[in-house]
């Protein structure tokens, strides 16, 4: 099984690299950029005994350390592999 | 169950396959005969590295052995995997200074943060923590599109992976010419302490001691990164090339350092190697080599990141942050158990053996069999053609009358500290963790990096220099005035020059005018040397620094390391009060061959470069040390480029914060730009209380060196004179605004 | 004062601590290593110094925090126990819950090494305490992941309880935002719990510790432990 997760900056909190980047975009001619918000892609193998259990492992682990919860939100995907 | 694993067949070796491994027809005919068989695919590879320039050096070989490398002080030369110096109090030195030029050009962050990780693993394998890096930095033009992301990619590269490992960066250089538009340069330097009775070197010896692998698991990385990269220039091909550019892991460097270092303290340690380019090849051959025994290794048993590695593979791989002990046998649990301790992987893969040949094994079946001497020693030296260039004839020579002279010098003073070359570097240095270890005792900024020795009184003081463009108007001048330069800026700061390492960087050797280059360079550095009566202990050559024809300048960078007996006698470049006295060492000529002014103001690279008398640099440097002993100076500054005014603003930027201006009253019959802005070599600026003239005087007579005043520190300006006529006149705020935001102005740009 | 560094697999300024503390102010000082629960009752600070832990994988400090030795230092500080963080050291108590509060990247996105001012905004905790007269301090900074974020109304919490300990400022002692070299929030250098037994703070005291420099307004921490102890 595969976990795809997503961790990124919780609405609000200043993105550095984010606005950064916005502003190269903008100056490359792509005005259309509103905003840009860059944050981590995370792929983990399990060996998970079902996907729902994967579900609350993955969670707890991102809770516990794959994001820092003050000021980053996930979000993830269980993908079953052969 | 595990899968059975697939072998693929093993390719034909066709003559296209040979050239692709970078040998040609004579050398595989070589390999040949002295192995009396056809090598087999696993086995050409092998030599493919091992012949390879970067490996074998045989281009440049016949060259280097010419090099002094011999002192009272030296416990090791070149050969090693870095070279070692006795500094008293039972410690010693252990620098070098290597090249990373072609991965950084591909993946500037991670080709510099691998050169930084290469680099501190020559020190530390030899026993030795490393204390300090430094490096020599060299970009394209301005202009060119993609120097600014090189130039943030390889500070960025050098900060993270330096940082991260806790050895502060103290100092370097950056130079900027379009001639490194294609093929930039990273020089990376670094310094180790070690106590003089362990001092480790990189022998397989005692048969039957067991070869352990120690650190990251071994994967696909840079396979033929030496041979294929170093050894080639740069075409439309280059991009092909990205897979073979290596991913740095500083956080397991520093693990690695540490538990090597905790391994050293044990006596059953015999040899020690790391794994830099050719990898697992290079250090197990060279090992044997150098003990005159042989290895026997079972690849099988060498941890891997990858799936379905093939010997070939495993024995090319350049996978980062890995090192090879030899260890005596039943030791095998402790060496396991400081491994573990800091989570680094570790596997016992091979053993010493008698015969004078390197066995490998995998899976059962032999793969390699082959006799040490001709993997490591076979390759042929290259007796390069040598031919003197035709471009010199065009460059060599201006005629001053050509040039106008200037009245007033306001705007050149402007554009020079303005330009790169000469303008503050501290958005560069402010990246690097230049305090961690609390040993810097003279931060960047100032002519050298001076760092003191722990539990001792003493210090170390490191520069690093070249001037490229001398050295295209005249290779052998140049080399020397590299070597003078960075001798200069280590006794500055209160220091005796006690041993030198190099990089040469240079274009394609089989071009006779290159090897000319070449050739010229290394007899200048070594004629310089033995002048100054310092040992060359280390060093590295880059070749093939060439795109599409177009080569860099010959760029052979010196590192000298000097020692400094008193920690309370050093000196920096900055005046310190207001009131004091401003002097020079030396005299002015009327030159101005290749020149930082000469290209900014009229765009010219041309001339030939300032005159270096050895005599009369041996006795400034000397006058120089001298005053710093008695403590009659409060600040010493050398003249490079830029010259005089440039040198004089220097030292009223360089205080820790603090701007002091200067008024400088010069009488001279020479032209105000050769004065002013002139690089006459062997000159020094210095600045002292009033009360001190008269002794500083009376000890320059009895050297005898040129001595004279030239004005005084103080006030919001930086004015300068000469026979009476006011030249420039500047605030220094805003002087020192310029020069201080230049770089960085030009870094953070986005486009 | 018995102290106790710890050292995390990519600690870099733990020799540097134990320099100072050891050798210059000569107290009684322990290696502490990370892998080990250790009773710390006897000890009157332990010190979580700056440096790489983990190489600052994933986010500084977020997987240090799980090491055994910071449960020990999590039960030592609930009863009492001093606990010094820096730099490194601080993103560690942060990321455990013993200081409130995140550490991200500098607002340059740069690494960033020099010498800055900060101002104490409470001089009576047992880390500032023997301050006196000097109000401003000159510390070195080295960090990339240095700007302090909370939000606004924790800020205030923090600020109403004398828990902001130093905040960047100009060498007169002005807060403002041309000195604050990272974008914290506030200018925020230095935070310490509500007990105030526990402080985090980004610059580097050590570095400025030894008389061998000219500055040495980093013994004004340590020696207000020493006193406090």
């Amino acid at each position: 099984m595969l976990a795809q997760i997503h961790v990124t900056f919780k609405e609000g909190i200043l993105d550095p690299q984010g606005k950064t980047v916005h502003h190269a975009l903008n100056d490359l001619g792509y005005d259309e950029v509103l905003d840009v918000n860059i944050g981590k892609y995370l792929e983990i193998k399990l060996d998970s005994a079902s996907e729902e259990e994967a579900e609350i492992r993955v969670r707890e682990m991102c809770e516990q350390l794959l994001a820092n919860t003050v000021i980053e939100s996930f979000r993830f995907t269980i993908v079953p592999t052969e | 169950m595990d899968k059975p694993k697939k072998i693929r067949p093993a390719p034909e070796i066709t003559p296209e396959i040979v050239r692709e491994h970078g040998l040609t027809v004579e050398e595989f005919r070589r390999i040949t005969d002295l192995i009396d068989r056809t090598p087999n695919m696993t086995e050409l590879g092998i030599f493919s590295v091992m012949w390879s320039e970067h490996c074998s050096y045989k281009s440049s070989r016949p060259y280097l052995r010419k090099l002094p490398v011999e002192g009272p002080k030296v416990l090791q030369g070149p050969g090693e995997n870095a070279g070692v110096i006795d500094i008293g109090d039972g410690l010693a030195v252990v620098f070098k200074i290597e090249s990373h030029n072609h991965p950084s050009f591909i993946e500037p962050r991670q080709g510099a943060a691998t050169g930084v990780g290469g680099i501190m693993r020559d020190i530390f394998t030899m026993g030795a923590r490393p204390i300090a890096l430094m490096n020599s930095l060299r970009f394209g033009d301005l202009e060119e599109p993609r120097t600014r992301f090189l130039l943030n990619g390889v500070v960025d590269g050098i900060a993270s992976y330096g940082n991260c490992t806790g050895v502060p960066t103290v100092g370097g250089e950056i130079y900027f010419d379009s001639c490194y538009n294609g093929n930039i340069l990273v020089n990376a330097f670094c310094l180790g302490l070690v106590k003089t009775d362990r001092i480790f070197l990189a022998g397989a010896g005692g048969v039957g001691n067991q070869i352990l692998y120690v650190g990251s698991k071994t994967g696909r990385d840079g396979i033929h990164g030496a041979s294929l990269l170093a050894s080639s220039e740069f075409d439309e091909t280059t991009e092909d090339k990205r897979p073979t550019v290596q991913v740095g892991d500083p956080f397991t460097e520093k693990l690695l350092i540490e538990a090597c270092l905790e391994l050293f303290e044990f006596d059953w340690v015999m040899g020690v190697q790391d794994m830099g380019a050719a990898g697992l090849t290079s250090s197990s051959f060279e090992m044997a080599h150098r003990a005159k025994t042989g290895v026997f290794m079972d690849l099988s048993k060498v941890p891997l990141r990858e799936e379905g590695m093939i010997p070939y593979e495993i024995l090319l791989s350049e996978s980062q942050e890995r090192m090879l002990f030899v260890i005596e046998p039943g030791h095998e649990n402790e060496a396991f158990a400081i491994l573990d301790k800091w989570g680094l992987d570790g596997a016992i893969i091979g053993e010493v053996i008698e015969e004078s040949c390197v066995r490998i094994q995998f899976d059962g079946k032999e793969v390699v069999n082959l006799p040490v001497f001709p993997v490591v020693d076979g390759a042929l030296d290259l007796k390069r053609e040598v031919k003197h260039p035709e471009y010199l004839d065009q460059v060599a020579h201006i005629d001053l009358t050509e040039l106008p002279d200037f009245s007033r010098g306001d705007t050149a003073l402007k554009k020079l500290l303005a330009c790169p070359n000469i303008a503050s570097k501290e958005w560069v240095f402010e990246q690097y963790d230049h305090m961690v270890r609390l040993n810097t005792l003279v931060l960047p900024g100032s002519d050298a990096a001076v760092l003191r020795i722990k539990d001792t009184q003493k210090a170390v003081a490191i520069s690093v220099d070249c001037n490229s463009r001398y050295c295209y108007l005249d290779p052998y001048e140049g080399a020397a005035i590299a070597v003078a330069e960075a001798c200069r800026n280590v006794v500055c700061s209160g220091a005796k020059p006690i041993g030198l390492s190099n990089c040469l960087n240079f274009g394609n050797p089989e071009k006779p005018e290159i090897m000319w280059q070449f050739q010229q360079a290394v007899e200048g550095m070594g004629d310089a040397c033995r002048f100054f009566d310092i040992p060359v202990v280390s060093g590295n050559v880059s070749f093939y620094n060439e795109t599409k024809g177009e080569a860099i300048y010959p760029t052979p960078t010196i590192a000298v390391v000097g020692l400094i007996e008193d920690q309370n006698r050093i000196m920096t470049q900055g005046f310190k009060k207001s009131g004091d006295q401003i002097a020079l060492i030396g005299f002015t000529m009327e030159e101005l061959g290749g020149t930082e002014y000469l290209k900014i103001m009229f765009d010219r690279s041309e001339g030939k470069p300032p005159v270096l008398d050895r005599k009369h640099e041996k006795q400034v440097q000397d006058f120089c040390w001298e005053l710093i002993q008695k403590g009659f100076i409060s600040s010493a500054h050398d003249c490079s480029e830029g010259g005089l005014a440039i040198a004089v603003a220097e030292s009223c930027f360089s205080y820790g914060g603090q701007t002091l201006g200067a008024t400088l009253t010069l009488e001279s019959t020479l032209r105000n730009d050769t004065l002013l802005f002139g690089e006459t070599q062997s000159r020094i600026i210095i600045s002292f209380p009033e009360e001190r003239i008269n002794e500083i005087e009376d000890l320059a007579m009895t050297f005898p060196v040129d001595f004279s005043l030239i004005g005084k520190v103080g006030g919001s300006h930086f004015t300068v004179t000469v026979n009476e006529e006011e030249v420039i006149k500047q605030e220094i705020n805003i002087l020192k605004e310029i020069w201080k935001t230049s770089l960085g102005s030009y870094a953070g740009q986005v486009t | 004062m018995k102290c106790g560094i710890v050292v995390f697999p990519g600690s870099n300024c733990d020799h540097d601590c134990y320099h100072i503390l050891k050798h210059i102010l000569n107290q009684e000082t322990h290696w502490l290593w990370h892998k080990e629960e250790v009773d710390l009752e006897s000890f009157d600070l332990v010190v979580l110094p700056g440096g790489f832990s983990y190489g600052d994988y994933l986010r500084a400090g977020a997987i240090a925090r799980f090491s055994p030795i910071m449960n020990s230092i999590i039960r030592f500080a609930k009863k009492g126990g001093k606990v010094l963080g820096i730099c490194n050291g601080f993103q560690i108590l942060l990321e455990c819950g013993l200081l409130p509060g995140v550490l991200i990247q500098n607002q340059s996105r740069k690494f960033i090494c020099k010498n800055v001012f900060v101002c104490i905004d409470n001089p009576d905790t047992a880390f500032t305490q023997d301050c006196g007269e000097k109000n401003v301090l000159q510390i070195p900074i080295a960090h990339h992941q240095g700007s302090y974020y909370i939000d606004p109304y924790s800020l205030s919490q923090l600020e109403e309880n004398g828990q902001i300990i130093f905040r960047y400022c100009e060498p007169g002692g002005n807060v403002s935002v041309e000195s604050n070299p990272n974008g914290s929030v506030g200018s925020v250098a230095g935070v310490a719990n509500e007990q105030k037994n526990v402080m985090g703070m980004m610059p580097h005291p050590e570095r400025c510790a030894d008389p061998l420099w000219s500055r040495t307004d980093g013994q004004i921490i340590f020696q207000s432990l020493i006193s406090n102890s």
